[in-house]
């Protein structure tokens, strides 16, 4: 394990050198802007449209970090080669899997509480104190950040096998599909055929249910999430993580370097 | 000496020794440091991948302790291939190896090996220190342990000024001893570079050789690739050539090439036109400004310098002329142009 958090701190320097974080920059400049603006024209709902304009780029902001750098980051060591020194090392490569896991998922969450407390600044800004209710805006941004950790283990197992290209397009589209799963499970339903509604089902127990994980509504509103929700997403996301790891683990270890 | 041309038909020259003779040495021993047993691999090609391309062909050796084992062969005949299934980063076809008395699937045995990788590339956002610090982490050396063992790493490749200097800044030679540096910084019992010369100067050659021998005094195998011969020759105890993904010879380099005299090299120059008696030398040699080069039989050797001496030559060396490791290379080359040479003519 310490193998492991010696690679996650590794990747997570790197995401720091490589300026991954200059994203802050962007997501302060449009709170600053949408604080400044929603204080003008929406009188009244300024604390609904700050959440969910705020939790809306948290999320959008971190999907396209896992995604884009979650299939990078096993791809880009083998192209470059610098995945030849460390496997000389004595680590295993699920450990490197792991190390690699961690450290993209620790970049996300320092990200994720940044944006978060820029969040909390705006709130501060256009309503001048908090209120119990705001908590519930960090319980949707763990949500989006368990959502995140989904993301970056499907295309950590996807970037084992296939190009990053292949790669953004499978975790991509299992996320656009994963938003849908219950559209899916109805699908079976209305077709009338046995069958396909069995397959239905299947897909939709198979793909990751990101449904679950949108809390953005209930945190522009006030509304209460209840605990065992939470507690269920941070199961589930566990799991569904776990089983992609090992997933990846089971194709790397068997994978020649090129 | 001077490359000898080879005859592309399949004879061999006398002076070498049948490479099936050299392979019958390549026995099984008890203590060797790396062991080899019938480690083959081969590549899917083509688009559906369904073709097979052996780039290893049952190859079976040993590197014993405490000794330097060169690695040769041109591009592609298969070193790398070889280093990297010994390093577990590709997979074997067939064949088993072990390292240490332990199987190459153990990556707990790494902790005794250190390896360079054929052109090394690290991470270009870490410095110098950094890289090996994080290498270090690995072996699970204290934090005083890690620092005392990088300042006299990179004291010994050169490389103690540029320390603080991201990797994405340093040359090719520079990357190349960062890479020999984190190899050996665990002080590990193996050691496995691949074409460690190579992208060096000629000073960075001579301190990477120096490294070599300094692990070879300090009790450590050393087993190296290149496809430079010189350097084979000047450091290495054996040698095993490699050619088309088959090990065509194994053994110490005098077993290999032979020690045979094949004749003397006078060098010699004129201060006048030669008199007639010594003409007939003077159409045998071949002439760079001023200074003659002539190749003579052994036997001959006095009687020529007596005539070269008679006509006023000065003589300025003579050498033994023996086959080197170049040549053997060159033969085993030409023997393998001549043998496809032969099958596809039979085939017609």
């Amino acid at each position: 394990m310490n193998r492991a958090g010696t690679v996650a701190w590794n990747t997570f320097r790197e995401a720091v050198r490589d300026r991954v974080l200059y994203n802050l920059v962007f997501f302060a400049l449009l709170m600053m802007a949408a604080a400044i603006l929603v204080g003008q024209i929406s009188i009244g709902i300024e604390s609904l449209v700050i959440v969910s304009l705020g939790l809306s780029a948290i999320s959008i902001i971190g999907l396209l970090m896992a995604v884009f750098i979650g299939v990078g980051l096993v791809y880009k060591e083998m192209d470059k080669r610098t995945l030849y020194a460390l496997l000389a090392k004595p680590i295993q490569r699920w450990e490197f899997l792991l190390g690699k896991f961690a450290g993209l998922l620790l970049t996300l969450t320092v990200n994720t509480a940044a944006m978060a407390l820029g969040l909390f600044a705006a709130l501060l800004y256009v309503r001048h104190s908090f209120e119990p209710s705001d908590a519930i805006v960090l319980i949707a941004a763990y949500f989006i950040l368990l959502k995140l950790a989904i993301i970056v283990a499907l295309a950590l197992l996807f970037s084992c096998f296939t190009t990053p290209l292949l790669a953004i397009l499978f975790t991509a589209g299992i996320y656009v599909t994963g938003l849908f799963v219950q559209d899916i499970r109805g699908f079976g339903n209305i077709t009338g055929s046995a069958a396909l509604d069995h397959l239905a089902v299947w897909v939709s127990y198979l793909l990751p249910n990101f449904e679950n994980f949108n809390a953005i509504a209930a945190a522009a509103h006030a509304q209460p999430i209840p605990g065992l929700l939470i507690a269920q997403n941070t199961l589930y996301a566990a799991v569904y993580c776990a089983i992609a790891l090992v997933a990846a683990s089971a194709i790397f270890s068997r994978r020649n370097l090129k | 000496m001077k490359p000898q041309p080879f005859h592309s038909d399949a004879h061999a020259p006398s002076h070498f020794i049948d490479a099936d003779d050299i392979l019958h040495k390549n026995v099984p021993m008890q203590d060797a440091a790396i062991e080899i047993e019938g480690l083959t691999k081969d590549y899917p090609v083509g688009f559906l991948l369904a073709k097979k391309r052996r780039s290893l062909d049952d190859l079976t050796m040993q590197v014993l302790p405490a000794e330097v084992f060169g690695f040769l062969g041109p591009n592609g005949a298969g070193k790398s291939t070889t280093i990297k299934l010994l390093m577990g980063l590709i997979f074997p076809t067939a064949g088993t190896a072990r390292i240490l008395g332990r199987p190459i699937s153990d990556v707990r045995m790494h902790k005794d090996i250190g390896y360079l990788p054929e052109q090394p590339y690290f991470y270009d956002y870490l410095t110098a220190a950094e890289l090996l610090d994080y290498f270090a982490r690995f072996h699970d050396l204290t934090a005083a342990d890690r620092r005392e063992r990088i300042d006299r790493m990179l004291k010994k490749v050169g490389l103690d000024g540029a320390r603080k200097i991201q990797l994405r800044k340093y040359s090719k030679g520079m990357l190349q001893r960062v890479g020999i540096a984190q190899a050996i910084l665990h002080d590990p019992q193996v050691v496995i570079l691949d074409e460690p010369m190579s992208g060096l100067d000629p000073i960075g050659r001579r301190e990477v050789r120096d490294i070599i021998l300094e692990l070879k005094c300090n009790g450590r195998t050393v087993m190296f690739s290149t496809h430079i011969l010189s350097d084979a020759e000047m450091i290495c105890d054996r040698v095993g050539v490699i050619v088309g993904g088959k090990l065509r010879g194994v053994g110490r380099l005098d077993e290999l090439v032979g020690v045979k005299v094949q004749g003397m090299e006078v060098l010699f120059e004129l201060s006048r036109e030669l008199p007639a008696i010594a003409n007939p030398l003077l159409q045998k040699a071949s002439r760079t400004g001023n200074r003659f080069r002539l190749e003579v039989p052994e036997e001959e050797l006095y009687s020529v310098m007596e005539k070269l001496r008679g006509a006023g030559a000065r003589i300025l060396s003579v050498t033994q002329l023996k086959p080197t490791l170049e040549d053997y290379f060159l033969h085993l080359i030409a023997a393998d142009q001549a043998q496809a040479s032969a099958v596809e003519v039979s085939g017609k």
